[in-house]
Protein backbone atom coordinates (compact mmCIF):
# COMPACT_ATOMS: atom_id res chain seq x y z
CA UNK A 1 0.00 0.00 0.00
CA UNK A 2 3.16 1.94 0.94
CA UNK A 3 4.47 1.92 -2.76
CA UNK A 4 0.83 2.44 -4.58
CA UNK A 5 0.29 5.44 -2.94
CA UNK A 6 3.68 6.51 -3.51
CA UNK A 7 3.89 5.51 -7.20
CA UNK A 8 0.19 7.23 -7.61
CA UNK A 9 1.26 10.66 -5.79
CA UNK A 10 4.58 10.84 -7.78
CA UNK A 11 3.12 10.33 -11.06
CA UNK A 12 0.17 13.35 -9.97
CA UNK A 13 3.00 15.47 -8.52
CA UNK A 14 5.25 15.26 -11.80
CA UNK A 15 2.20 15.93 -13.90
CA UNK A 16 1.74 18.82 -11.77
CA UNK A 17 4.92 20.06 -12.03
CA UNK A 18 4.99 19.48 -15.63
CA UNK A 19 2.27 21.56 -16.11
CA UNK A 20 3.85 24.31 -14.12
CA UNK A 21 7.05 24.23 -15.58
CA UNK A 22 4.52 24.42 -18.91
CA UNK A 23 2.88 27.83 -17.65
CA UNK A 24 6.52 29.27 -16.64
CA UNK A 25 7.63 28.59 -19.83
CA UNK A 26 4.97 30.24 -21.79
CA UNK A 27 3.72 32.43 -19.68
CA UNK A 28 2.49 35.81 -20.96
CA UNK A 29 3.61 37.90 -18.53
CA UNK A 30 6.49 38.27 -15.62
CA UNK A 31 3.65 37.41 -12.91
CA UNK A 32 2.39 34.98 -14.60
CA UNK A 33 5.96 33.42 -14.36
CA UNK A 34 6.15 34.46 -10.46
CA UNK A 35 2.89 32.56 -9.70
CA UNK A 36 3.68 29.24 -12.00
CA UNK A 37 7.19 29.13 -10.10
CA UNK A 38 5.08 29.44 -6.62
CA UNK A 39 3.25 26.71 -7.68
CA UNK A 40 5.96 24.91 -8.58
CA UNK A 41 7.63 25.61 -4.87
CA UNK A 42 4.31 24.37 -3.46
CA UNK A 43 4.73 21.09 -5.66
CA UNK A 44 8.36 20.48 -4.23
CA UNK A 45 7.15 20.79 -0.27
CA UNK A 46 4.44 18.65 -1.44
CA UNK A 47 6.84 15.72 -2.45
CA UNK A 48 9.03 16.84 0.61
CA UNK A 49 6.01 16.16 2.91
CA UNK A 50 5.18 12.70 1.17
CA UNK A 51 8.52 11.32 1.62
CA UNK A 52 8.47 12.58 5.31
CA UNK A 53 4.58 10.87 5.91
CA UNK A 54 6.02 7.82 3.67
CA UNK A 55 9.19 6.88 6.05
CA UNK A 56 8.09 8.14 8.98
CA UNK A 57 11.25 10.98 9.74
CA UNK A 58 11.36 14.70 10.19
CA UNK A 59 14.20 15.49 8.76
CA UNK A 60 13.03 17.73 6.07
CA UNK A 61 10.30 20.07 8.10
CA UNK A 62 12.37 23.28 8.51
CA UNK A 63 12.95 22.74 4.40
CA UNK A 64 9.34 23.01 4.10
CA UNK A 65 9.01 26.14 6.79
CA UNK A 66 12.19 27.42 4.91
CA UNK A 67 10.44 26.92 0.99
CA UNK A 68 7.63 28.70 2.45
CA UNK A 69 9.95 31.81 2.77
CA UNK A 70 11.57 31.64 -0.04
CA UNK A 71 8.28 31.77 -1.97
CA UNK A 72 6.49 34.64 -0.19
CA UNK A 73 9.76 36.79 -0.14
CA UNK A 74 10.23 36.16 -4.34
CA UNK A 75 6.89 36.41 -4.99
CA UNK A 76 6.62 39.50 -3.00
CA UNK A 77 10.11 41.15 -4.51
CA UNK A 78 9.02 40.54 -7.92
CA UNK A 79 5.74 41.83 -7.76
CA UNK A 80 7.18 44.85 -6.15
CA UNK A 81 9.78 44.93 -8.50
CA UNK A 82 7.01 45.05 -11.45
CA UNK A 83 4.88 47.86 -10.12
CA UNK A 84 8.01 50.00 -9.55
CA UNK A 85 9.54 49.29 -13.17
CA UNK A 86 5.82 49.61 -14.79
CA UNK A 87 5.29 52.67 -13.06
CA UNK A 88 8.48 54.27 -14.23
CA UNK A 89 7.72 53.31 -17.98
CA UNK A 90 4.97 55.16 -17.37
CA UNK A 91 6.12 58.08 -16.27
CA UNK A 92 9.12 58.12 -19.09
CA UNK B 1 3.15 -1.20 6.28
CA UNK B 2 3.78 -4.41 8.63
CA UNK B 3 2.02 -7.54 8.47
CA UNK B 4 0.94 -7.75 12.26
CA UNK B 5 -0.81 -4.30 11.50
CA UNK B 6 -3.75 -4.12 13.68
CA UNK B 7 -7.06 -2.61 13.15
CA UNK B 8 -6.38 1.15 13.88
CA UNK B 9 -3.10 0.84 12.59
CA UNK B 10 -4.66 -0.28 9.27
CA UNK B 11 -7.12 2.40 9.48
CA UNK B 12 -4.48 5.26 9.91
CA UNK B 13 -2.47 3.86 7.03
CA UNK B 14 -5.53 4.65 4.81
CA UNK B 15 -6.54 7.53 5.96
CA UNK B 16 -3.06 8.43 5.15
CA UNK B 17 -2.96 7.35 2.27
CA UNK B 18 -6.44 9.22 1.32
CA UNK B 19 -4.67 12.41 2.51
CA UNK B 20 -1.54 12.30 0.60
CA UNK B 21 -3.68 11.27 -2.42
CA UNK B 22 -6.16 14.19 -2.21
CA UNK B 23 -2.92 16.59 -1.57
CA UNK B 24 -1.35 15.57 -4.67
CA UNK B 25 -4.58 16.28 -6.53
CA UNK B 26 -4.75 19.78 -4.94
CA UNK B 27 -1.23 20.49 -6.92
CA UNK B 28 -2.41 18.68 -9.79
CA UNK B 29 -5.74 20.67 -9.93
CA UNK B 30 -3.70 23.94 -9.27
CA UNK B 31 -1.41 22.91 -12.62
CA UNK B 32 -4.53 22.45 -14.45
CA UNK B 33 -5.86 25.75 -13.18
CA UNK B 34 -2.44 27.57 -14.46
CA UNK B 35 -2.85 26.06 -17.91
CA UNK B 36 -6.53 26.33 -18.43
CA UNK B 37 -7.57 29.23 -17.58
CA UNK B 38 -7.65 32.72 -19.24
CA UNK B 39 -6.18 35.38 -17.23
CA UNK B 40 -3.91 36.44 -14.23
CA UNK B 41 -6.49 36.47 -11.63
CA UNK B 42 -7.92 33.42 -12.23
CA UNK B 43 -4.83 31.75 -12.22
CA UNK B 44 -4.50 33.06 -8.53
CA UNK B 45 -7.55 31.77 -7.01
CA UNK B 46 -6.02 27.94 -8.65
CA UNK B 47 -2.53 28.96 -7.46
CA UNK B 48 -3.91 28.33 -3.52
CA UNK B 49 -5.26 25.31 -3.61
CA UNK B 50 -1.82 23.41 -2.89
CA UNK B 51 -0.31 26.31 -1.01
CA UNK B 52 -3.10 25.91 2.07
CA UNK B 53 -5.31 22.55 1.46
CA UNK B 54 -2.86 20.60 -0.12
CA UNK B 55 -0.15 21.83 2.49
CA UNK B 56 -3.03 20.74 5.03
CA UNK B 57 -3.60 17.87 3.76
CA UNK B 58 0.14 16.46 3.95
CA UNK B 59 1.19 17.96 6.90
CA UNK B 60 -1.85 15.92 8.52
CA UNK B 61 -0.65 12.88 7.16
CA UNK B 62 2.80 13.47 8.44
CA UNK B 63 1.18 14.01 12.10
CA UNK B 64 -0.72 10.84 11.60
CA UNK B 65 2.35 9.05 10.22
CA UNK B 66 4.40 9.95 13.26
CA UNK B 67 2.29 8.92 15.91
CA UNK B 68 3.47 11.32 18.75
CA UNK B 69 1.87 14.14 20.02
CA UNK B 70 4.41 16.41 20.19
CA UNK B 71 4.85 16.65 16.61
CA UNK B 72 1.32 18.19 16.08
CA UNK B 73 2.15 22.17 17.38
CA UNK B 74 5.50 22.08 14.91
CA UNK B 75 3.20 20.86 11.82
CA UNK B 76 0.37 23.41 13.28
CA UNK B 77 3.45 26.14 13.50
CA UNK B 78 4.31 25.41 9.51
CA UNK B 79 0.77 25.34 8.62
CA UNK B 80 0.01 28.79 10.18
CA UNK B 81 3.15 30.27 8.79
CA UNK B 82 1.90 29.35 5.57
CA UNK B 83 -1.56 30.42 6.03
CA UNK B 84 -0.19 33.60 7.46
CA UNK B 85 2.12 34.57 4.23
CA UNK B 86 0.07 33.09 1.55
CA UNK B 87 -2.31 36.27 1.84
CA UNK B 88 0.10 38.23 1.66
CA UNK B 89 2.34 37.69 -1.65
CA UNK B 90 -1.31 36.53 -3.19
CA UNK B 91 -2.18 40.29 -2.65
CA UNK B 92 1.01 42.39 -3.34
CA UNK B 93 1.07 40.18 -7.15
CA UNK B 94 -3.14 40.59 -7.63
CA UNK B 95 -2.20 44.23 -7.07
CA UNK B 96 0.59 45.25 -8.90
CA UNK B 97 -1.54 42.83 -11.35
CA UNK B 98 -3.71 45.17 -11.29
CA UNK B 99 -2.20 48.29 -11.54
CA UNK B 100 -0.31 46.76 -14.49
CA UNK B 101 -3.02 46.38 -16.35
CA UNK B 102 -3.04 41.94 -16.52
CA UNK B 103 -6.00 40.02 -17.23
CA UNK B 104 -9.38 40.71 -18.70
CA UNK B 105 -10.55 44.07 -17.19
CA UNK B 106 -14.12 43.30 -19.23
CA UNK B 107 -15.08 40.21 -17.67
CA UNK B 108 -15.18 41.38 -14.23
CA UNK B 109 -19.00 41.81 -13.11
CA UNK B 110 -17.62 44.44 -10.10
CA UNK B 111 -14.58 46.29 -10.02
CA UNK B 112 -14.28 48.11 -6.91
CA UNK B 113 -10.84 49.11 -6.78
CA UNK B 114 -11.11 51.45 -9.96
CA UNK B 115 -12.73 54.20 -8.49
CA UNK B 116 -10.07 53.87 -5.79
CA UNK B 117 -7.04 53.92 -7.89
CA UNK B 118 -8.29 56.74 -10.24
CA UNK B 119 -9.15 58.70 -6.62
CA UNK B 120 -5.78 58.48 -5.84
CA UNK B 121 -4.37 59.16 -8.72
CA UNK B 122 -6.44 62.73 -9.00
CA UNK B 123 -5.27 63.28 -5.44
CA UNK B 124 -1.62 62.83 -6.27
CA UNK B 125 -1.41 64.17 -9.76
CA UNK B 126 -3.97 67.01 -10.03
CA UNK B 127 -2.64 68.32 -13.10
CA UNK B 128 -2.65 65.11 -15.61
CA UNK B 129 -6.59 65.24 -14.61
CA UNK B 130 -7.02 68.59 -16.01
Amino acid sequence: MKEVVLVVTAVILSLAAAGAIVRIAIGPSLLDRVLASDVLLAILGAALAIDMALNKHLNNLMLLVALAVIGFIGSVTVARFVAERREQNNES
Amino acid sequence: MSPDASGLDVVIDAVTAVFLVVGALMSLGAAIGLLRFPDLMSRMHAATKPQVLGLFLMLAAIGLQMRTWWVWPVLLVAWIFQLLTAPVSAHMVGRSAYRTKHGHREKLTKDELEAVVQRAAAGQEPRSEN
